[in-house]
């Protein structure tokens, strides 16, 4: 029970420990470095609509660009990441950043994952107890301790023990 | 039989779960725009340039906005549907041209001469229109899609209810089928006009 435990927890933590891989992303000419270097991190956090699987940042959509353009002007007007931000969320919604805001309808997103590692974890943890209370409580008949310490003492049956 | 029973539940469960996510469609984003007022835009008409439209002028009718372009191959699709509603004539439908030059893949900017984009929007938006039926009752320029991203749009065909105050109602992304049509639009408009 405890090695399996074991086990379980060691493959869980090296599938954590791995390394986060980036994609290498579109990066626009600078014209101002510091501009760019704004647009590229809040393109990062947007989705971009047209191929819902890239960011703004990366992706070579004909709206992408036009968005790119938008928030290069709005940065260019002074505002703020979260003011763009919002200017993003107003118009396409929740679904356009990568991490969306913690709300009602977004709770099982969050939260989904965990609470569904919680009940698999209490599932294994349930299954592998009960399992070792039943090889705890059929205990070995005489007949089969003598069979068992015959196959022991052959050398022909130990070949996988060392 | 207990044994595989709970194992069965699940598995039956992740199936279901897993049907009804396939059968989501990935780009049918809910709009955020949805109850909120339409945004202003005042934009050049195609049928007269000089004169502009804003959706101020709108107020008090329940309408149609449709975002189009001649190099969107769904609008296409869509276009006897909305030449059949307005042939009905039950709502105006106002036709918003999306980057009629900047969003045609094979045309390249910077080739085009200074000032030549507006005139070449007109010419092929206006050409588009009488070669498949026009059922605007106007309709206006987007020649950067600046209104199109005020209005959240990322995939021509898009469709808009607007109602008598001006509140957007419903947005339809994607050409309109006969379905949708006679299944969502017609009612809502039936609803909003009452």
């Amino acid at each position: 029970m405890r090695r399996w435990l074991m086990v379980f927890l060691l493959a869980l933590a090296g599938s954590f420990g791995g390394q986060t891989l980036h994609a290498d992303e579109a990066v626009p000419l600078a014209d101002n470095e510091l501009t760019e270097k704004r647009l590229v991190a809040i393109s990062s956090e947007l989705r971009c609509l047209v191929c819902q699987n890239e960011s703004l940042a990366g992706s070579h959509a004909e709206l992408a660009n036009d968005l790119r353009r938008e928030i290069r002007t709005l940065i260019e007007d002074g505002r703020s990441d979260a003011e763009i931000m919002e200017f993003m969320v107003s118009r396409y919604g929740d679904f356009v950043r990568y991490r969306p805001p913690l709300k009602g309808t977004t709770l099982l997103l969050w939260f989904g994952p965990g609470v569904l590692f919680i009940v698999g974890l209490a599932a294994l943890v349930l299954y592998l107890r009960r399992r070792d209370r039943a090889i705890e409580e059929t205990p070995l008949s005489a007949d089969e301790q003598r069979q068992a310490e015959a196959l022991l003492q052959d050398k022909d049956s130990r070949q996988g023990l060392s | 039989m207990n044994r595989f029973l709970w194992p069965l539940i699940g598995f039956v469960a992740l199936v279901a779960l897993l049907a009804v996510g396939l059968n989501l469609n990935p780009r049918d984003v809910p709009s955020p725009l949805v109850g909120k007022p339409a945004p202003i835009f005042s934009l050049p008409r195609l049928a007269a340039p000089e004169q502009t439209f804003s959706p101020k002028e709108m107020l008090g009718k329940v309408w149609l906005l449709n975002v189009w372009a001649s190099w969107c191959v769904s609008c296409r699709l869509e276009h006897p549907v909305l030449v059949e509603l307005a042939k009905r004539q039950t709502v105006p439908l106002v036709g918003l041209n999306y980057k009629e030059v900047r969003g045609d893949g094979a045309i390249d900017m910077d080739k085009l001469p200074p000032g030549a984009e507006r005139t070449m929007v007109i010419e092929r938006a206006a050409g588009w229109l009488a070669k498949h039926g026009n059922p605007y009752t106007l309709s206006v320029l987007d020649l950067d899609g600046r209104v199109g991203i005020d209005y959240g749009v990322y995939g021509v065909p898009e469709t808009y209810v607007i109602d008598k105050a001006g509140i957007i109602r419903m947005k339809h992304t994607g050409p309109i089928t006969a379905d949708v049509f006679s299944g969502k639009i017609l009612p809502l408009i039936a609803e909003l006009s009452k």
